[in-house]
């Protein structure tokens, strides 16, 4: 239903859509992607349940960034992603929807995705100066003592790590 | 008040340097796992309140990438601790949604059992620590006695008390034994008695109303875009419930009520909580009658390349045995793509964000955890109120550090 009306109102927006056991995905160009939540908002989606990303790794662009709504009226639910590159900054959403604060503030803190127009954009769950984004496909599960604190001398010990392999 | 400052403890002294901070945990009484606020404060008014969160992260999305479908069941019984059959239900239903099965119908109706025991549990958690922690210690006691019942009906189900992993994928573990039934329906009596006592030591306590009554009042509109899921947003007024306006496990084929309030503020969640409490009941009462009108039967589908076979058959059929080191060295054989499936938690609303390469193991697996954006309000809603209000408001939002921080 919505997605026929973005494309109705928005022409070109939607770069891509797909269904799949129910759920309805669209993917929304970067520039337009505002124009988009305007849109849907108007139409009745007014929670923004969730805000995650997925790293694609070696694809190009590199991450999915997504969104899930929830339209409160109709109890239909819509995904909605955005591509783009690393170091590509997103539109933050916080000045529409609350939920959006700490929800882009995790994804920042687990992927790098920067969010322009945060107004607090530090990190979530990882300490400040944690080196790294740890849910990043090239992040090692096993960090080893590099994610120790090495000043103070507490790091596993050589052999313990090998254990596990 | 300098809003740009990045270090909230940098912002100790204001600009007339008469503001006091004070540090709330991490290892405090009443943060319920471990978990950091600074709160800012003028006399005994909050001017600020920064929550410093990520303690309890233990990077479950990071590991659920690397272990198969199966494997990641134990780990969501150390999201909401409180409650952790509903984790494992709510994630079993979103691997069956990827795979497009249905478990068998004597799996439905005991999934929907044990959910509605530990939402009762939840809530009666929530509700006694949280009058502990303003002070009313007894009803807590009471309320324990009955917690302590819940518990061992889910060590009678799963074996263990608090980390069950009860589910699989495609049903259950186990069939429940037959003590169980004696046990549930003693407690079907005992619980409500105990609800009342609860009902009678709070509702008409004048302190208790003077210690909720308005404190963390929100608006409909607020918990709407604060993204509020379950007795919050229907303290508020908003009439949302996943097991009626979203119905899974055949939810709508069971008779009860969705209680919502008006304020949304302490007082009114406690309401709403125990009147849920009350409809639980219902609920497992109307569980226990379809039991016996089913009889016994299958509790997991016989589909072995999702399921294990059964041990016997392991033992006495070739083909099983291969079955069962197919499933266990190379997992289920996974469709490509992505779901996002959500249950009516004891919280709110708990999402599973499963992305599939077909692989064994998922490419992406996110948990949307009810009190994550809860409190994220915790700023909004403690602003120009006393340091003892913040206290109560923690404990209505009903925060579990384990499923915020993953």
């Amino acid at each position: 239903m919505v997605i026929e009306h973005i494309d109705e109102q928005l022409p070109g927006a939607i770069l891509d859509r797909h269904a799949f056991r129910g759920d309805q995905t669209i993917v929304v160009d970067r520039e337009r992607f505002l124009e988009v939540v305007d849109f849907i908002f108007r139409d009745g989606f007014q929670q923004l349940i969730d805000v995650t990303a997925v790293d694609g790794h070696q694809r190009d662009p590199r991450f999915d960034v997504v969104y899930h709504w929830l339209n409160l009226a109709s109890q239909e639910r819509l995904r909605v992603k955005v591509r783009i590159a690393e170091r590509v900054a997103m539109p933050s959403l916080v000045s529409r929807f609350k939920s959006a604060d700490w929800a882009e503030r995790e994804v920042y803190d687990m992927f790098g995705i920067p969010f322009e127009g945060h107004p607090d954009p530090r990190r979530l769950l990882m300490w400040e100066d944690f080196p790294g984004f740890p849910l990043r496909k090239d992040f090692p599960l096993d960090g080893g003592d590099r994610f120790c604190n090495e000043e103070i001398g507490a790091s596993y010990a050589p052999d313990a790590r090998s254990l596990n392999v | 008040m300098s809003e740009t400052t990045l270090n909230p403890a940098a912002t100790s002294a204001g600009p007339d340097g008469d503001r006091m901070i004070v540090n709330m945990g991490p290892s405090h009484p009443v943060t319920h796992g471990t978990l950091h606020i600074v709160l800012e404060l003028e006399g005994e008014i909050i001017v600020k309140a920064t929550p410093q969160i990520g303690y309890l992260h233990r990077g479950v999305e990071k590991l659920g990438e690397n272990l198969t479908y199966q494997q990641f069941i134990p780990l969501t019984d150390r999201l909401n601790y409180c409650s952790s059959l509903m984790n494992n239900v709510g994630y079993t239903l979103a691997v069956e949604k990827l795979l497009g099965i249905q478990d068998p119908p004597r799996s439905r109706v005991l999934r929907v059992l044990c959910s509605e025991l530990a939402r009762i549990g939840d809530h009666l958690v929530c509700i006694g620590i949280n009058a502990v922690d303003i002070g009313a210690f007894t009803a807590f006691l009471y309320l324990f006695k009955e917690r302590e019942t819940i518990y061992d009906m889910f060590e009678m189900m799963a074996g263990q008390r608090l980390h069950s992993s009860f589910t699989r994928i495609g049903g259950l573990f186990r069939d429940i034994p037959k003590e169980f039934e004696p046990l549930c329906e003693q407690f079907l009596e005992s619980c409500p008695r105990a609800i009342d006592e609860m009902e009678k030591l709070l509702t008409r306590n004048p302190i208790w109303a003077d210690r909720t009554k308005g404190v963390g009042a929100i608006s409909a509109e607020d918990a709407v875009s604060w993204g509020y899921t379950g007795p919050c947003l229907r303290a508020a007024g908003v009439a949302q419930d996943l097991r009626v306006a979203q119905p899974y496990l055949d939810y709508e084929t069971y008779t009860f009520d969705v209680p919502i309030a008006t304020t949304g503020d302490v007082y009114d969640r406690y309401l709403v909580r125990a009147e849920e409490m009350r409809q639980s009941l219902r609920i497992v009462r109307q569980c226990l009658d379809r039991l016996k009108e089913i009889g016994p039967g299958p509790v997991i589908i016989d589909d072995y390349k999702i399921a294990l076979p059964p041990k016997e058959k392991v033992y006495t059929r070739m083909e099983s045995l291969i079955h069962h080191f197919k499933l266990v060295m190379h997992g289920i054989d996974m469709p490509v793509g992505e779901v996002y499936s959500a249950t009516e938690a004891a919280n709110g609303e708990l999402g599973f964000y499963l992305v599939s390469d077909g692989t064994k193991a998922p490419y992406r697996i996110h948990v949307r955890p009810p009190c994550f954006p809860i409190f994220s309000s915790f700023d909004e809603q403690v602003r120009g109120r006393l340091i003892a209000d913040a206290v109560s408001i923690m404990g209505a939002m009903n925060i579990i550090a384990g499923e915020m921080d993953r």
